[in-house]
């Protein structure tokens, strides 16, 4: 995180993820277990499943959609729920209500409830997430990219995901310390205008290094 | 001892070391025991065997106690686990108290004295009876999700004494008034099992078992069991014969000393009706160099399992660039990610069609491998799981 100079702490997290004990076999309970499951639940199987796909990124972008087009192979459900971007809800009781709110509105058009037949049940667990400073800093946009590249993944999700939530605010770390200890603001805004929800975190990292590569090439100092 | 992380740098994902020693900072002169039933043999005990020196490089105070049993002890805990695996199983009152006294015995003998104690499987569970102290979790291996009823009264009581659970799958846990975690098994990457191997090392154990060398070989790894399915995977094999020349290699163990395996085994052979292209492998528990040999030289590996665990030879298979065609039973499908690290299906037809979709496009099987290969790398390796530690320890101990 930046300090009140110009210097950016990098800090990762390490995610426990702890079973609820519910569990969901068709679309209807989905809804219902939805509405009673701590909100750590909701940001569990929204935000926090891009810290457990770092890498590959799956055919839908949230573990509901997930289950609803793998398990139950309900696919226009399955299509409507991807379309939530987590990012674009102020708090994650607004984007529980969203979610739960297509649920009804789709079942309220079908004759019998979709429920899973060969695959497995929803399982509602929730996140504990750690913070870990990660003893790597920036001081210039050099140094920025360079750690960028190296640093432990969960850094990236840290600084983009978490922030969202813990700043409750649009402006990731990374572009607010870029936008103010770096007075960059181009490239502030280009970073600030990445949807991490739609790719891994690995694409995420690599987009944020051409940003970063393409700045400097454009002020020179490559 | 710092060697001993050292060497995981040039495997594990990028920052993962560094990031390794900053989390181990925030839980340094903690103390953290682990206990089991074994020092050797299994997965479990391969993992422990690596996880502990590696706390220890970390600077965390870690040590690991095994028990010791009786023969009468051995047949009461192995009637816990059938239990609470499902299997109809009944206890004595003679036989739960010999239960009690070897575990009070083994009380008296280990020294429990720690921050957290993780405590392995239902053999040394009743320890918690006897706690001096710290946190106490225990760490079920099992598919707990539906056990029998009278063996899971019986236990969960023991349980109950706990402050938490964990568990493989979140489908394998029982309702329980502490908190569960989830906590998924890794494999070693720089053991027998997994470490590569040269040419030259592979085409020996294939000489030495017949297997012919630059044919297509579709393999599966499993212990010879109905839960395993072999002859589904025979009748897979043979629906895609009919389209590709490929050899089918079937590995496994549990035959010896064990009625059931012996008979399975037989049904196996039968199956196979002398098909010079179906090998079937009896392989001692020790066989690690050999199936990493079979692993690598495999085409396709198989886990068309009907009833699985966690079922971690998947992510040994994915580690070794393979693409994997896999059931939905158990932690397969949690580790397969469908049509990126290969295919997850639901019947024998659905294993043959995938099979032959794989032969006919070697270009797809590359690219799977490869991906699976990174996906065990960021999710399955011990890396990952001595993380998952010393965060537990850090959030169950957090002064």
């Amino acid at each position: 995180m930046a300090d009140h100079g110009t210097t950016f702490r990098f800090i990762g997290c390490s995610e426990i993820q702890e079973i609820l004990g519910k569990q969901a076999e068709d679309e209807r309970a989905l809804a219902e277990l939805l509405e009673e499951v701590p909100l750590d639940s909701v940001y569990f199987h929204t935000h926090s499943y891009f810290l457990r796909q770092r890498f590959i990124e799956r055919t839908y972008p949230n573990d509901f959609a997930e289950w609803v087009g793998e398990q139950v192979r309900d696919h226009v459900l399955a299509e409507r729920l991807s379309v939530v971007d987590p990012f674009g809800f102020p708090s994650l009781d607004s984007l529980r209500e969203e979610i739960i709110s297509i649920i009804d509105d789709h079942l309220s058009g079908m004759v019998s409830v979709p429920r899973v037949g060969f695959g497995t049940p929803f399982y509602f667990n929730r996140s504990r997430i750690l913070e870990v400073p990660t003893g790597l800093e920036a001081r210039t946009l050099r140094e920025f990219r360079d750690t960028i590249s190296t640093v432990d993944v969960s850094a990236i999700y840290y600084h983009v995901f978490e922030a969202h939530l813990r700043l409750q605010r649009e402006e990731n770390d990374f572009s607010a310390w870029i936008r103010s200890a770096l007075r960059l603001s181009d490239l502030a805004d280009q970073i600030r205008a990445l949807n991490p929800y739609l790719g891994s975190l690995e694409r995420l990292r690599s987009s944020l290094l051409a940003m970063c590569d393409d700045h400097l090439v454009k002020s020179g100092h490559r | 001892m710092i060697g001993e992380l050292e060497q995981y740098r040039e495997v594990a994902p990028k920052g993962t070391i560094d990031f390794l020693y900053r989390l181990s900072e925030l839980v340094q002169g903690k103390r953290f025991l682990q206990i089991n039933a074994v020092r050797y043999g299994g997965g479990m005990a391969e993992i422990l065997r690596r996880l502990v020196p590696a706390m220890k490089a970390l600077g965390v105070e870690s040590r690991w106690e095994v028990i010791a049993g009786t023969q009468e002890f051995s047949d009461v805990t192995r009637r816990i686990a059938d239990g609470l695996q499902g299997r109809p199983e009944i206890i004595t009152d003679e036989q739960y108290q010999t239960y009690l006294n070897v575990t009070a015995r083994n009380a008296k003998a280990l020294d429990l004295d720690a921050d957290l104690v993780f405590v392995h499987d239902p053999e040394p569970a009743a320890l918690i009876d006897h706690r001096k102290g710290g946190k106490w979790v225990w760490r079920c291996h099992l598919d707990a999700g539906r056990p029998h009823r009278s063996i899971w009264s019986l236990f969960r009581r023991h349980v109950l004494k706990y402050d938490a659970a964990v568990f493989s799958l979140s489908g394998f846990a029982q309702r329980l008034p502490i908190p569960k975690f989830l906590l998924y098994p890794s494999i070693d990457p720089l053991t027998e099992k997994h470490r590569e191997l040269s040419r030259a090392e592979i085409g020996d154990v294939l000489d030495r078992f017949n297997i012919a060398r630059g044919m297509p070989m579709l393999l599966q790894v499993a212990r010879f069991d109905r839960f395993k399915d072999q002859i589904g995977t025979i009748r897979a094999y043979r629906m895609a014969k009919k389209y590709h020349r490929c050899q089918l290699v079937l590995a496994g163990s549990g035959v010896l000393h064990d009625p059931v395996g012996e008979s399975v085994l037989a049904e196996v052979q039968e199956a196979a009706e002398n098909d010079p292209d179906i090998h079937i492998l009896q392989l001692p528990p020790e066989a690690d160099r050999e199936i990493n040999a079979l692993q690598r030289a495999a085409t396709v590996v198989m886990q068309k399992a009907l009833k699985e665990g966690f079922g971690v030879a998947v992510s040994e298979a994915m580690w070794k660039g393979k693409p994997v065609i896999g059931g939905t039973a158990g932690g397969v499908s949690a580790q397969i990610v469908d049509g990126a690290t290969g295919f997850i299906v639901h019947s024998v037809e659905g294993a043959a069609f995938r099979i032959r979709y794989l032969l006919s496009n070697p270009g797809v099987m590359t690219r799977m491998g490869a991906m699976g290969k990174e996906h065990v790398r960021r999710n399955f390796l011990i890396t990952r799981h001595l993380g998952d530690y010393l965060t537990m320890l850090k959030l169950l101990c957090p002064e």
